[in-house]
Order: C-alpha cells, then sequence, then structure tokens
C-alpha cells in the first residue's frame, strides 16, 4: 500500500463510502497499528470521536466485589516504577493517565476533557506542541482537585534520571511545559513529533499526585509512602496491598464519571500459573477475569466446556519472530563474538535466507500450536491494520527451498546435509524454554532437515534468555548462535519505538553493553533514512506508508522471519461486560466494566 | 547448662557467616537480574536498566556488595525487594501468619495421626492394622504434594464445587463467616501436607517403638504388672520419642519456611511462594533474607533438639 492508495481510501472515509472501522481494519491488515490509523484519519480531517465505551448501568456502586485473578502477582503500585504488565495492570485501578488507546486505536479522553487536535487547537500545525485541556471537577481519592500542577510535576518526576522511573522515555523527548492555566497544559517538543500521544497516556502516562509525591522525587523515589499505599484518580480507592499476592480496593465515591464505575469493591489476587488462573475462571468460575493466558488452545477450549466462562482475545502487535544472525557468533574480534565487523559465512548467502523462510510451516504452527490465539504473518509489523502491509506474503514448500539451494550451488554432501566450499549449512537455534516455542523449534528443524540443512536446538531458561546480564553469553541480546525466535511486544499502537528495533544505532553490541535493541544487527541505511523521515513526518497518511516501507524492508531481506502476530488471551466468566483494547492495559477501561444480570 | 548454651551459641555464629557468603556468592553468580521484563518493552530505554542496576548496587564486585550486605544486616536493616521495592523484613512478616497457620496446622495434624497410628502399629507387628498403616504410609510418602494437591482441586473444586482452590489472604466476610471460610480455602492444603508428612511421621514413629518395646526393662515393667498402658505411655513412649524429636525439630525450620510446592499449587501467599516468586525475579535481596532465616532456624532447632533429648533422658547430659 502506498501513499496514494492511503489517500483514496481516507477520501472514501470522509465522504462516508468506508466506514472508519472498515478504513482502521484494513490499516491493520497491511501492519500498522490502530492508533496510527486514528490519528491518520484525524489528521486528515476525517475524525469522529472516538466510539464511547459501550456502559449500561445508570448508577455507580451496587455491583457487589469484582474478583480478578493475575497469574503473574503485582509487586508494586507506582506506575513510574512498574517492571511489567502485572504492575501497570494492579496500577491502573488507582492511576490514570490523561487518555487512553481504544480498540481502534484512537484516543479516548479519561483526564483529559478533550482530545488535542487541529480544529481544536490543541495541537501546533508545525507537531513542536501540544496543548492539553484537563477535565474539570476531577478529585483525587484524598479530595485534593487535580489540576495542571499534578501534570507538570509528573514530568519534573518521571524525567529526573535519579527517580528511576521506567517511564522516562515517554517524558524525555518532551523539552517543557507550559502551564497555560489550572486546566491547561502545553507540551513543547523538541523536534517536530507525530507521535505526540506519548507522554501522559496509557499505561506509563498514569499521573501520580503533586502533593504525595513532591518530596519524594529523586534518590529517595523508594522511600515515598505513597509507592505502597497509591492515592489517585482512578475509580477504585486503595484498600490493601500484599506485594506478591494480593491487591484489594473500594469503589470511589467521588469519581469523575458519576456513574462509574459499577462494581463496589476490587481484588486482584496473584500467583500460581496460567493453567490454574484459566480453571479459575473457565471452569469454576472463582474469579471474573484472568489475564494473559498463555495457555495452549487445546487446553483453553477443554476448560471452556466448564461452562462458567469464555476466552476473549484482542488484537495485538506483537510478534513471534525468527531473527538470523547478521554477524559471526563464531569468531571473535577484539574481544567480541557477533561483532559488527563480521559477516554470518552461511547466512549473508541470500539464497539461504529466501530458503530458510521457504521452510517455516507458519500455518501449521497457528493451526497446531497458537490456535486461535496467533497469527500467522509475513509482517513484522501487523497491527494496528493501517500499518500493516500488503506487500507481503509467505509459503511453505520444502521442495522451493530444495530448489532454491541446489540452484545456488549448495550440493547435498555424503550425510545428506548440503554444503558449498567446504562450509556445511548447519545452524545452532536457540530460544527460551517454553512449550510452544519448542514444539515450534522441532517443526522447523524438521522441514530444515528435508532441505539438507540441520538444525541444532538450543533452549534457555526464560529468565536468563530475557535478562539484562551482561556477563551472560545466552541472554537474546548477545545472540550467540545463528538463529533464535522469540516475542517481542509492541506495548504502544503507534510503531515509532517498535520499528527502532532495526535502525543501526540500535545494535546490540559490546560497546553499549548489549543494551541496543537491534538484536540481529541488520543494517540498512535506506531503513535509517526512512526511519528517521518517520520519526519527524507529520502527515500521518505519508507517515503510515514510511513505516509500511519500513516493515517491507526488513521483511523482505529475509534476515527477519515473522512467524505468528500473537492476540492476547483472557478468561471472562459469563455475565461480565467488559471493554478491552489491544492497545492498552486489560484494566485501561475498568471504570467501565459491569455484570449484565 | 547456662554454659553449654552460651558455647553452643557462639559457635553458631561463624558457622551463620559461612552459610551467608556462600548464599551471596552463589545468587551473585547466577545468571538473570531482577529488571528483566523491561528487557523486553520497547518503550523502557535500556539506559534505565543499566541505571537501576547502579543505583541497586548490582554492579559492584560480589565482596564489596556483600560486606554492604552483612553490616546492614548487623544493624537489622534487611534491605528492600528489587521486585517490589518494599523492605524485606515486611515482606516476611506479611506472610508468616498465613504459613503458620497452613503449614503449622498441617504439622500438628500430622503428629496427631503419626503418634497414635505409630504406636498402635508397633504394640503388635504386622497385625491387620499394621499392614493396612504401612500400606497408607508407604503410598503417603510415595505421592507427591503436587500430584495429591491436583487431585484434591479436581474432585472437590472442580467436580464437586464444595471448596475453593484459590487461598485468600484477604478475605473479606466477618464473624464466623470469616472463620468458615478461612477453615473451608485451608482445608485441601492442609491435608495435603498433613497426610504427606504423617506417612513418613508414622514410619518413624513404628519403628522407633518397635527398637524399644523389646528392651529389658520394658519385659520388667510388664512382669511387675504395671498397667500396659503405663508401659507404653510412661516406659515406651518417652524414650521411644528421642530419634522422633530429633526428625520434628529438624521439621519446625520447614513450618516457617513454608511449603514452596503446596504453596505455589493454592496460591497461598506464604514464605514459600515468596521465595520462588523471588527466585524466579532474581530479587537477591529477598532469596538473601528467606535463605538466611532459614539456616538460623536450622541451626536454632537443632540446639532445642539437643535440650529436649536431656529433658527426655537425663543420661543425655550438657557438656
Amino acid at each position: 500500500m502506498n501513499e496514494r492508495d492511503l489517500r483514496s481510501q481516507i477520501a472514501d472515509v470522509k465522504a462516508g463510502r468506508l466506514s472508519r472501522r472498515e478504513f482502521v481494519q484494513r490499516m491493520i491488515a497491511v501492519g500498522l497499528t490502530a492508533p496510527m490509523a486514528g490519528a491518520m484519519l484525524s489528521y486528515s480531517g476525517a475524525a469522529v470521536a472516538a466510539d464511547a465505551i459501550p456502559y449500561k448501568p445508570t448508577k455507580a456502586g451496587g455491583g457487589g466485589p469484582l474478583k480478578l485473578l493475575l497469574w503473574q502477582a503485582p509487586t508494586l503500585l507506582n506506575p513510574h516504577f512498574a517492571i511489567g504488565t502485572k504492575d501497570q495492570e494492579a496500577s491502573r485501578l488507582f492511576y490514570e493517565p490523561l487518555a487512553g488507546w481504544d480498540k481502534e486505536g484512537n484516543l479516548v479522553p479519561i483526564l483529559a476533557a478533550e482530545i488535542p487536535s487541529k480544529e481544536n487547537g490543541g495541537l501546533a500545525a508545525d507537531g513542536m506542541s501540544v496543548t492539553w485541556k484537563l477535565k474539570k471537577g476531577v478529585k483525587w481519592h484524598d479530595g485534593k482537585p487535580f489540576t495542571a500542577d499534578d501534570v507538570i510535576f509528573n514530568w519534573e518526576y518521571a524525567n529526573n534520571p535519579e527517580t528511576s522511573a521506567v517511564s522516562i522515555g515517554s517524558y524525555k523527548n518532551v523539552k517543557s511545559i507550559e502551564k497555560i492555566d489550572d486546566l491547561t497544559v502545553k507540551l513543547v517538543f523538541p523536534q517536530p513529533t507525530p507521535f505526540w500521544a506519548d507522554a501522559f497516556v496509557a499505561s506509563f502516562g498514569c499521573i501520580i499526585p503533586k502533593h504525595h509525591f513532591a518530596d519524594y522525587i529523586g534518590a529517595k523515589s523508594r522511600e515515598a509512602p505513597a509507592n505502597l499505599k497509591p492515592v489517585g484518580t482512578g475509580p477504585y480507592m486503595f484498600v490493601d496491598f500484599k506485594p506478591g499476592d494480593t491487591v484489594a480496593g473500594k469503589r470511589f465515591p467521588d469519581y469523575h464519571v458519576p456513574t462509574q464505575p459499577y462494581f463496589d469493591t476490587v481484588e486482584i489476587k496473584g500467583g500460581g500459573d496460567a493453567v490454574s488462573a484459566a480453571r479459575a475462571v473457565l471452569q469454576t468460575g472463582e474469579y471474573d477475569y484472568a489475564y494473559n493466558l498463555q495457555v495452549e488452545d487445546e487446553i483453553l477450549t477443554k476448560l471452556e466446556a466448564g461452562g462458567q466462562g469464555k476466552t476473549e482475545l484482542t488484537l495485538t502487535g506483537n510478534i513471534e519472530y525468527i531473527g538470523l544472525n547478521v554477524t559471526d557468533p563464531n569468531v571473535e574480534v577484539d574481544g567480541e563474538r557477533a561483532s559488527l565487523k563480521t559477516k554470518h559465512p552461511l547466512f549473508s548467502d541470500p539464497e539461504v535466507r529466501r530458503a530458510i523462510n521457504l521452510l517455516i510451516d507458519r500455518a501449521s504452527v497457528q493451526k497446531f500450536i497458537y490456535g486461535r490465539a496467533g497469527v500467522a504473518t509475513p509482517n513484522f509489523l501487523n497491527n494496528p491494520e493501517r500499518y500493516r502491509s500488503k506487500n507481503n506474503s509467505f509459503e511453505f514448500s520444502i521442495e522451493k527451498a530444495n530448489q532454491i539451494l541446489d540452484a545456488a550451488g549448495w550440493k547435498k554432501g555424503a550425510s545428506g546435509i548440503r554444503e558449498k566450499d567446504g562450509k556445511p549449512l548447519k545452524f545452532v537455534f536457540q530460544t527460551s524454554i517454553n512449550g510452544p516455542r519448542q514444539k515450534n523449534q522441532a517443526i522447523i528443524k524438521q522441514a530444515c532437515q528435508k532441505a539438507g540443512i540441520d538444525v541444532e536446538l538450543k533452549s534457555v531458561v526464560a529468565s536468563v534468555f530475557f535478562s539484562s546480564d551482561v556477563a551472560n553469553p545466552d541472554t537474546y541480546t548477545h545472540f550467540y548462535c545463528d538463529m533464535q525466535m522469540y516475542q517481542t511486544t509492541m506495548p504502544q499502537a503507534d510503531p515509532q519505538f517498535f520499528m527502532n528495533q532495526f535502525t543501526s544505532w540500535e545494535c546490540a553490541t559490546k560497546e553499549n553493553k548489549w543494551q541496543g535493541r537491534n538484536v540481529c544487527r541488520w543494517q540498512n541505511n535506506d531503513y535509517d533514512e526512512t526511519y528517521k523521515l518517520a520519526q519527524s513526518e507529520l502527515d500521518p497518511v505519508k507517515r503510515a506508508a514510511l513505516f509500511i516501507k519500513l516493515n517491507d524492508l526488513v521483511v523482505r531481506d529475509n534476515y527477519v522471519l515473522p512467524e505468528i502476530n500473537r492476540l492476547n488471551a483472557i478468561g471472562v466468566k459469563n455475565g461480565m461486560v467488559l471493554y478491552k483494547s489491544g492497545w492498552d492495559n486489560d484494566l485501561a477501561f475498568i471504570a467501565s466494566w459491569y455484570r449484565a444480570s | 547448662m547456662g554454659n553449654y548454651l552460651l558455647r553452643r551459641l557462639i559457635v553458631a555464629v561463624p558457622s551463620l557467616l559461612g552459610i551467608s557468603l556462600i548464599l551471596f556468592v552463589l545468587l551473585a553468580l547466577a545468571p538473570g537480574d531482577p529488571f528483566g521484563e523491561l528487557a523486553t518493552n520497547p518503550n523502557v530505554p535500556p539506559e534505565v536498566r543499566e541505571a537501576l542496576r547502579i543505583k541497586f548496587g548490582m554492579n559492584d564486585p560480589v565482596l564489596l556488595r556483600y560486606v554492604h550486605w552483612l553490616v546492614a544486616m548487623f544493624q537489622g536493616d534487611w534491605g528492600f525487594s528489587f521486585a517490589s521495592r518494599v523492605n524485606v523484613d515486611t515482606l516476611i512478616l506479611q506472610r508468616i501468619p498465613t504459613t503458620l497457620y497452613v503449614v503449622g496446622t498441617a504439622q500438628i495434624l500430622a503428629l496427631a495421626v503419626a503418634l497414635p497410628v505409630g504406636v498402635l502399629a508397633a504394640r503388635r507387628p504386622y497385625s491387620i492394622f499394621d499392614q493396612i498403616a504401612n500400606t497408607f504410609a508407604f503410598i503417603g510418602f510415595s505421592l507427591p504434594t503436587f500430584f495429591t494437591g491436583l487431585l484434591l482441586i479436581l474432585i472437590f473444586s472442580v467436580n464437586l464445587g464444595w471448596l475453593p482452590f484459590v487461598y485468600r489472604a484477604d478475605l473479606q466476610a466477618t464473624g464466623w463467616q470469616w472463620w468458615w471460610e478461612s477453615i473451608k480455602q485451608a482445608i485441601m492444603p492442609i491435608t495435603v501436607l498433613g497426610l504427606y508428612q504423617a506417612a513418613s511421621y508414622t514410619r518413624y514413629v513404628r519403628s522407633a517403638v518397635l527398637d524399644v518395646i523389646k528392651l529389658d526393662y520394658v519385659t520388667t515393667a510388664r512382669a511387675k504388672g504395671l498397667d500396659e498402658r503405663k508401659v507404653i505411655v510412661k516406659h515406651v513412649v518417652r524414650n521411644a520419642l528421642i530419634p522422633v524429636v530429633t526428625l520434628v525439630a529438624l521439621q519446625m525450620p520447614t513450618v516457617f519456611g513454608g511449603a514452596i510446592v503446596t504453596e505455589q499449587i493454592f496460591r497461598i501467599p506464604g514464605i514459600g511462594s515468596l521465595l520462588i516468586s523471588a527466585i524466579l525475579a532474581n530479587d537477591t535481596p529477598v532469596i538473601m533474607a528467606v535463605t538466611f532465616v532459614f539456616a538460623c532456624l536450622v541451626v536454632l532447632f537443632n540446639l532445642i533438639a539437643d535440650i529436649l533429648y536431656g529433658w527426655l533422658d537425663p543420661r543425655i547430659s550438657f557438656r
């Protein structure tokens, strides 16, 4: 899809020939994230307000207890310290951002009075600033009013490196914040910023009260009593917290949406494993909701037969992919393996990479391993739809792979393994220990064998594989082998952060202590230039086209082989009506959850 | 005896220091760090992880970190959890009551079953009762708790729907309702743990009693025409208890340490599950504290066992 196609589709939306939702879905199909599609439409003047989040009850309260099961237990309740999704979800009961993302990737105002746009003067034409108007009459749980000072304080707090906030990435791109009046703030960016909806939006955008945290900025951040006893603006007030076990809350009677929330109390129970969490919701109905059910689809289907609940799936941009090493992991240059100065002896032949891509049986992996919770894909950037490239397709053919390798001069030796110039096609293929991943590895190994490629499988404990331990050669960022497979998540609807993982300056090397995100160490000048353009391109349509181009550049070089676009599966007890977006936390809209009688 | 106690306590210090050093070095050498989860989140710049490592002193040399830890520990500062940034002592104290309730009750249940069954079985070895008791004891300790735990869940929660299988430390009910619910949710874990323990205790009690019951002084007591119950309780059981006391005393640390597997299955927020999640998260201060407390308890209960010997059998004196 190129710019012209996009423009004509947007024109269709404007003229009413194409529904907004249909447009967003098409965009997701070509690899864009839903929030990007929304931004595209609104920039082009086709913006409609986001659909209202469905909600039936006419008054707050009366819903009894809401019981949530997170099999990874929340360990802290300050959104700026959140180590994983579990902490973000738990913080979201008490804290709120200015806006969140809905299913279609549109911004939904939460603490903001309206979403900034060109029409309402919120967005500067040059992309250098954005002005947020705050909702009137919002109160903190302790009765104090929520004001622009709180917003500005959050920027100061997170931006201070001494605070060690994990949200710093979202705030350091804001140059300064001006207070226009008590309910208006203006964010100024150092450069034109198309993705302005990062700071103060979604999980890292949750706002903590200045009057409880002002004394604990910087080095003293850990000592704030409110880290453990949150005071927020959210639908539920803090009652109790036992790290690693339970979080309890009760309805906030002064919540800024007068008819919400429906439930009187809320409880998050943590711990255990995903299968028993699924059982407690789907089979016995002890709980109302269970998050992130990374369970094989076959088991989920069996548990659903219990009749107490069902599995719900949401689109995400998360991608399970196989990376081929661009550099040589077996040669040491200046004390560094897989150095950028080397080239992989086998993968540097593009025909070998093409053959391997043909040997990945994506359709079977989807069918037999991930079931409903995964979609086979040739694209790295899958969602929101407006960024999804339609230019690629995948194929599984051992025969074609054989032909390609034959033609490229890789001859089968006595052992059945192909070789050329004395170099046999032998690879070490690593991934983290995880049921579906090991099955997936086995399927690939088998197909490779049939094409005369010898694959040695290696699996590393997840806690080691995904750690940032500089000294450990088995982490995925060291990538000291030929191929590796893992899932990379896309927590935001905008692909800018997501796609920076293939820029040349992000290569994981000894110099940056393997902290860089470009793990395959794939480098391409065209990609770098295009990425820089996309970074500052204000026209969302052009920007989307740029991201699609970025996806195509990576994918077509066959070093990065996308496999499965993972969906997020949750367990929901019968009768629960919950709104959930794949672009935000599960609990982002918990104020609107209710039980249908 | 005061002298003896003092000497034993002084000897304990270097061994505890040794244990703590070994633990610390092992943990420092173990791969992984508590911020691994941040690695796959593209919104978190890698510098943040590095900054956190530096801030929490994880990049310092191991021995330096150990000295810091030791000095802090002497001052009563247990450090704070990297994962939750809560003080470790708070974290442990929060979980002690649950652990004591569940694991402690299970131990009492185990003893309440094992003592009478073991003694009765030994009184008439190879009788029908003995054979049945032996068979059950054998099955009991052959089946691991994760198996019996899941079995009970499938029967009583899934099929019958009588008992909840998620243990909640924050029951919202009050009064009798609260009591009823806390008992209901503890039935399965206590049964699983208690019967498992009871099985091995029964075998121990039986063999200890068998050893004693054949001794001459027991025959003498019987020959004097003493009541059989008196013979068993006063002469046999008291002497047979010595090895049993050793076993039970050395089991006591596990009462405080929780039952790792069972706590995991039933989601009991006890020390065991704290240790497991701390290990999974590479949360060094918590692992250090829990395992160190564990080591202290082992040393302490060894001492208590030695003192109990002297009470049970005055011939074993304190020297």
